[in-house]
């Protein structure tokens, strides 16, 4: 028989996320009354600030969305603005644009798992204690959020704000030098893949299950980064160009964010949605590592997307070997392909390390835009959050959780989605 | 700790977001090699971003964002009270930042552009000093960690602390980049201030001035620079607006 308690959880400014997010619980008599997710980020208007600006100083303005996925952010700028441009980029300034992003996904994963996730499961409040109790974890973290950084700095000259990516490719390639140089570190620092892997092991994965309907983009060829069709667990397939029946976004009074929903109430974006939508074109390594944790497709439980979020890490410093010993063999002297300004409108989307990101672009014949939309993965999540913040409250209730439980639970279950508040609130 | 034979005590130091994307903050955790080390300077009282500790008390505030709604105003004045010094870090809490591009626009035009009929709060983009005393301020879109960590040891070790007084062209001869103008761009680093070690144009892309004017500049030598090169003086301008730091030369005959 379940308590008749009443409590009520108001967090307000959810720490150990990016951005401004507020968490309010009210159960009455042992019964959820209320579970909300109120976003309240103040907002910026980038789809306003965009108008008027000149093409090639968009990804610029836009990759100040986020201080965390700034080369996601650029990239799909340039991607909705070269289609709606009808530029090519060379294929060497393609595979130095991935290398960048497989940096980018690398540190904001680690910074979550290391820095935002794991101290919940440890029952600290935040990675310092970590540094002398688990120095060899926080080394571990530290050397693989670096790696990306490196590899993210090599190929576009920052890590955030990235200063190489442009319109019709890229601006600097790296030197061979460079490029072995990270090789190296990639190598040198394989064995931190192995440790994390070994530490979230050890770490209980709480366990939760909402079905719910998973969005990704889906590329034939690879497990999917820039571009490609949009699809999700429930059977829906869509051109990059119809993003807004991918998300029929809406207001709520509650929330500076908006909701999103497609087949159902709501829907998943991120490492997970991912992982379900392109098991099969992991690479080995990745999926040994999902089997190792029994994540297997399509899995319902939210917080499983932290192990999702490991599984690309090693899918991606796979990945990222492979295309540096392409690059090495190529003279890299072909980064660039000069254009014409042109009027025209596009979709641009990429998996950006939260999950799918589009940007749309509209130009005017001198190439300045005349109307711009985001739609951010964490504004994709949102319904989500708040719809698993109700099912996770009433199994905690009906197993008979104190209030200081069901409280750890749905702060742990807010951040395990890794939301990107002020980037939703762009 | 012990400094040159003294023995010191950490810092207390908090770290507050208003409106912005949360780089600047992330700086603070990148440069890992050295970052145990940071952190051993520092007594993190108050970081929403990485810590679910908060307390109250704390000597410097690293304050990033501008100000766009009146609940931020009071915040800001709250962690003033608060703190002993007070550091704007990053161009939107120096200058307002990328943000201050809707300033020119009708606030409630915004709104209805982006949110329909739902009720919003906003303002045009203000800076930190423009509401409450700044004791230091570090631009830069984002900040340089290194800076950071030069201003936050200075205030520890008591020493003096001041960013460079020269333009980005000086780091980036230093790195022996061709000029960007000779390759038929309008860079601003011949008037922005140094200490980004020139990533921009060492990454053939423009400086756009995101740490705003130098001490000194000869701006009339800047613009005739521009018109002498042929090159356009809206695009001038428009990049002189990217990050607000040139509110003074705007208008400026160029």
């Amino acid at each position: 028989m379940t308590m008749k308690v009443d409590f009520n959880i108001d967090i307000h400014h959810l720490p150990r996320v990016e951005g401004h997010g507020d968490i309010h619980i009210s159960v009455q008599e042992g019964r959820l009354a209320e579970a909300k997710w109120a976003v309240v980020e103040t907002p910026r208007f980038f789809e306003a600030m965009v108008k008027g600006l000149s093409a090639e100083r968009v990804p610029f303005l836009t990759s100040r969305i986020c201080g965390i996925c700034s080369i996601s952010h650029s990239l799909a700028s340039i991607r909705a603005l070269e289609r709606a441009m009808q530029i090519t980029p060379p294929e060497t300034a393609r595979a130095i644009r991935l290398l960048a992003m497989h940096g980018e996904t690398l540190q904001s994963h680690a910074l979550h798992l290391f820095f935002l996730a794991a101290p919940d499961f440890m029952g600290v409040p935040s990675i310092l204690p970590l540094l002398h109790s688990h120095p060899g974890v926080v080394e571990a973290g530290l050397l693989l959020k670096e790696l990306g950084n490196e590899l993210s700095i090599a190929t576009c000259g920052r890590a955030t704000h990235p200063v190489s990516l442009v319109l019709g490719g890229i601006s600097k390639a790296p030197s061979k030098q460079r490029l072995s140089e990270i090789q190296q570190m990639i190598a040198d620092r394989r064995p931190m893949l192995e440790r994390a892997m070994e530490f979230f092991r050890t770490l209980p994965v709480p366990e939760f299950v909402r079905e719910t309907e998973f969005i990704s983009l889906r590329d034939d060829e690879s497990y999917p980064f820039i571009g490609g069709n949009l699809v999700s667990t429930d059977g829906v397939v869509r051109d990059e160009n119809d993003y807004l029946l991918m998300t029929n976004e809406y207001t709520v009074d509650f929330s500076t964010s908006k909701f999103t929903k497609v087949s159902r109430e709501s829907s998943a974006a991120g490492a997970l949605a991912r992982f379900n939508n392109n098991y099969n074109q992991l690479n080995q390594q990745a999926r040994d590592v999902a089997a190792a944790f029994g994540l297997k497709p399509v899995c319902h439980n939210p917080f499983m997307n932290n192990i999702a979020q490991l599984v690309e890490c090693h899918h991606i410093v796979g990945s990222a070997e492979a295309i540096i010993d392409r690059l090495l063999d190529d003279d890299l002297s072909d980064i660039r392909t000069r254009y014409e300004p042109k009027a025209g409108a596009a979709t641009g989307a990429v998996e950006a390390p939260r999950g799918v990101l589009y940007h749309h672009m509209e130009t005017d014949e001198k190439g300045k835009v005349v109307k711009g939309d985001c739609i951010i993965p964490t504004t994709q999540n949102n319904a989500n959050i708040h719809h698993d913040l109700h099912a996770l409250v009433e199994q905690a209730l009906s197993e008979g959780k104190s209030e200081k439980e069901t409280e750890k639970l749905c702060v742990m279950l807010v951040r395990s989605y890794d939301p990107c508040i002020s980037c939703s609130v762009h | 700790m012990n400094h040159l034979g003294f023995k010191l005590d950490s810092i207390k130091i908090g770290s507050f977001d208003f409106t912005c994307c949360e780089g600047c903050q992330l700086q603070l955790a990148n440069r890992e090699s050295s970052l145990p080390d940071f952190l051993a300077l520092l007594d993190i009282r108050n970081f929403r971003e990485i810590s679910s500790e908060r307390h109250d008390d704390y000597d410097i505030a690293l304050v990033e964002g501008s100000i766009t709604r009146s609940d931020e105003i009071r915040r800001l004045k709250t962690i003033r009270q608060k703190a002993k010094v007070l550091v704007a870090y990053g161009s939107c809490a120096c200058f307002g930042g990328v943000n201050s591009r809707k300033n020119p626009i009708p606030q409630e035009e915004l709104i209805r552009e982006v949110y329909g009929d739902k009720h919003i709060e906003t303002m045009p983009s203000m800076r930190i000093a423009d509401f409450v005393q700044v004791d230091y301020s570090i631009p830069g879109c984002p900040v340089s960690k290194k800076e950071v960590e030069q201003i936050v040891v200075g205030l520890v070790t008591r020493s003096l602390v001041s960013l460079p007084r020269f333009p980005v062209c000086v780091e980036c001869k230093q790195r022996l980049n061709t000029c960007l103008f000779d390759l038929g761009e309008i860079c601003l680093g011949p008037v922005t201030r140094a200490g980004c070690d020139a990533v921009c144009p060492s990454g053939k892309t423009p400086c756009l001035g995101c740490r705003g004017p130098a001490d000194d500049i000869n701006f009339p030598a800047f613009s005739q620079l521009v018109h002498e090169q042929g090159l356009s003086t809206e695009e001038m301008r428009e990049k002189l607006a990217f990050y607000n730091g040139f509110t003074d030369y705007h208008d400026h005959e160029g």
